[in-house]
């Protein structure tokens, strides 16, 4: 039962970083390798935030959701943009050399040190008891319920509103999508904020929940895996994909050798990239050229 | 990518051995002369930190020079490298510590496993391209970490494996000139293995792929055996490079291969500039010596302690503006600035090269 538990807990984390891959990608055809930085730069964000608005934690915490979506967009326009059109590596090099950038200012604003942004909150992270004698703390409950409910609106975002149709016509075909009046520049930045703003929201609710330094680019980098399975264009298969992956990585560890943490994801990407490169529910493209 | 470079008038090419020649003129041959000179008399007057850091140079040659070919020259991309390095290094540490076999016999073997990890890595590609076939190099690299790592840690060696300085008829090479000279000949064979690939066969083959692959396949390339081909020698060197690695510091840990060694590479050809050997020695020039200029400047600064223990954090972030500078305001990268400096000279007091009838 505790290990079903952690499977879903480690699941909705990854659900909850993939979509970012999965938006920016859908819409731009960008693999976003900096999401595990901007992931990290929410979390310390709130830290931040927190201290400034020490009593009032909601608000705090509302402030850094909406300054990390401004982080998204500011990437764009000052950064991705000028990327348009240039080759795939590059673009992918510019999202690292971004996260590298990151890495350094993170630590050079916030230090090193391992922190607790949950101390400054103001909250106490309890476990809760469910049925079957499992244990789960109240953030990481959290996390499971803002995953759901992150899904829940993407998916009726992407469906039924206005921009969420733009963003899918964008992503589809990028010319035919101008030429009926689509802004593509503001579809591409609202796919970076709200990319950035889902993996700040795992970011945040991660640090509240353990506490937060910089290895938490780590998971940033494994939630990568859960997206490609899925397949990379499909936020439906970021959901499977995170299961899927979340399963392999808990059962190996608990069973096997918990060394095996940080590659499971890896293998499990390395079976699917051969069996099925596009992912279990992703579209079957013209996969690239360099 | 390039085309050749700018000449003066006057240097006409009249035969396909002129085209294959190393060098043309005699201005190259002299100033390549007066360079080889440099680097031969530099070990005289050098500090043993200036030594060090050349040798790091030359160790990051071999790299950069060997990404070049796969990614620069055949176009595959390749998130892998510093697994590949691992890898060498690991052989050597490994064979040491459980055969304590030699030099001899450790280099060549990681040349071969290297090679063997060039198969496995270059396979992807024959289904993957361009996002794909990166990441799936890049979930190699992290089970060739995790394998390394499993190695230190079940036969604890936690931090580390030792490695003693190779020995020559039981004489030990330790002498930072004597490594300078070692790892400058890797570097300069390295070096004309590339530059032979290019002007062969294989590289011609290796261009057309590049440029597109089913013209490439229509003109009777085979594209996967060539494409293989590719990884294998491109990890054999790499594999070779991490082999020194690992003679050289004596010291084999998987905390020296990090996702940030294989980005640097990356940085190194991107800085360098793309499809060019050339960017690929200033690259791996730049992107070595960079950190150590950084660190100077640091230094240089009131209050220079305080700094002491933020230098990563500083390095990381000036690192990361470099290469994004470099990524959008100059794509070409060094490689194109030096030739905008060239026609610059050669084309005064004209601003343009005639619209025809020249090369390009």
């Amino acid at each position: 039962m505790q290990l079903f538990v952690n499977i879903i807990v480690l699941a909705s984390i990854y659900a909850l970083i993939a979509c970012g891959y999965v938006l920016i990608y859908r819409v731009s055809r960008v693999l976003n390798l900096a999401h595990g930085e901007l992931m990290m730069l929410g979390a310390y964000l709130l830290l931040t935030v927190g201290s400034t608005f020490s009593g009032h934690p909601f608000i705090a915490i509302a402030v850094a959701v909406v300054l990390s979506a401004c982080v998204g967009i500011l990437v764009y326009v000052f950064l991705m943009r000028k990327m348009t059109g240039e080759m795939v590596l590059a673009a992918v090099l510019t999202t690292i050399a971004l996260g590298i950038l990151l890495r350094g200012l993170v630590v050079l604003i916030w230090s090193a040190q391992f922190q607790y942004p949950i101390k400054s909150l103001g909250f106490v992270n309890e476990s809760i008891a469910l049925p079957g004698g499992a244990r789960v703390s109240t953030f990481a409950a959290l996390i499971v319920l803002t995953a759901a409910v992150v899904y829940v609106s993407l998916f009726v975002f992407l469906r039924f509103g206005r921009w969420g149709v733009r963003m899918r016509a964008a992503g589809q075909s990028p010319l035919l999508a101008a030429q009926r009046g689509i802004n593509l520049h503001a579809v591409y930045a609202l796919a970076w904020s709200l990319s950035t703003l889902t993996g700040s929201l795992a970011g945040m609710l991660m640090a509240l929940d353990s506490g937060l330094d910089a290895t938490m680019i780590i998971i940033g980098l494994k939630a990568f895996p859960a997206a490609l399975v899925g397949g990379l264009d499909s936020l439906a298969g970021a959901l499977v994909g995170s299961l899927i992956v979340a399963s392999a990585e808990v059962l190996l560890i608990h069973f096997v050798d918990p060394l095996l943490s940080d590659v499971v994801p890896f293998l499990v990407l390395i079976a699917m990239l051969f069996a099925r490169p596009w992912g279990l529910l992703g579209t079957r493209e013209e996969l690239d050229r360099v | 990518m390039f085309k050749a470079t700018p000449r003066a008038s006057g240097y006409l090419r009249t035969g396909y051995a002129q085209d294959f020649a190393l060098t043309g003129t005699r201005v190259e041959r002299f100033s390549l002369f007066i360079f080889v000179l440099a680097l031969l008399l530099f070990p005289l007057v050098a500090s043993a930190f200036q030594l060090d850091i050349a040798c790091q140079v030359f160790l990051a040659t071999i790299g950069s020079l060997s990404l070049m070919l796969l990614t620069g020259y055949c176009g595959q991309i390749s998130l892998g490298h510093s697994g590949l390095l691992a890898a060498g290094a690991f052989t050597v540490g490994v064979l040491f510590r459980e055969a304590h076999a030699p030099f001899w016999i450790t280099l060549p073997l990681a040349a071969v496993v290297g090679g063997v990890l060039g198969v496995v890595f270059g396979l992807p590609s024959l289904r993957l391209r361009g996002l794909y076939l990166a990441v799936s190099t890049l979930a190699l690299h992290f089970v060739v970490i995790y394998l390394g790592g499993e190695y230190e840690s079940k036969r604890g060696f936690s931090t580390g494996i030792m490695v003693d300085p190779p020995t020559i008829g039981g004489y030990e090479i330790a002498s930072p000139r004597i490594w300078y000279f070692i790892l400058l000949s890797a570097a300069v064979v390295s070096l004309f293995i590339c530059l032979n690939l290019m002007r062969s066969r294989t590289g011609r083959a290796w261009r057309a792929i590049r440029d597109h692959e089913t013209v490439a396949e229509a003109l009777g390339i085979g594209i996967a055996g060539y494409k293989v081909l590719a990884f294998v020698i491109s990890s054999a060197m790499t594999a070779v490079a991490g082999a020194l690695f690992a003679y050289y510091r004596n010291f084999v840990s998987v905390e020296a291969f990090s996702l940030f060694l294989t980005i640097q590479y990356a940085a190194m050809i991107i800085i360098g500039g793309m499809g060019s050997l050339l960017g690929a020695l200033l690259g791996a020039f730049f992107v070595t010596v960079f950190p150590y200029i950084i660190e100077a400047g640091l230094m240089a600064l009131p209050g220079a302690q305080r700094y002491a223990n933020v230098l990563f954090a500083v390095n990381y972030a000036a690192f990361g503006v470099v290469m994004i500078a470099f990524l959008i305001l100059e794509p070409l990268g060094l490689v194109g600035i030096w030739r905008r400096i060239q026609s610059y000279f050669l084309l005064w007091p004209f601003k343009y090269r005639p619209a025809s009838g020249s090369r390009k």
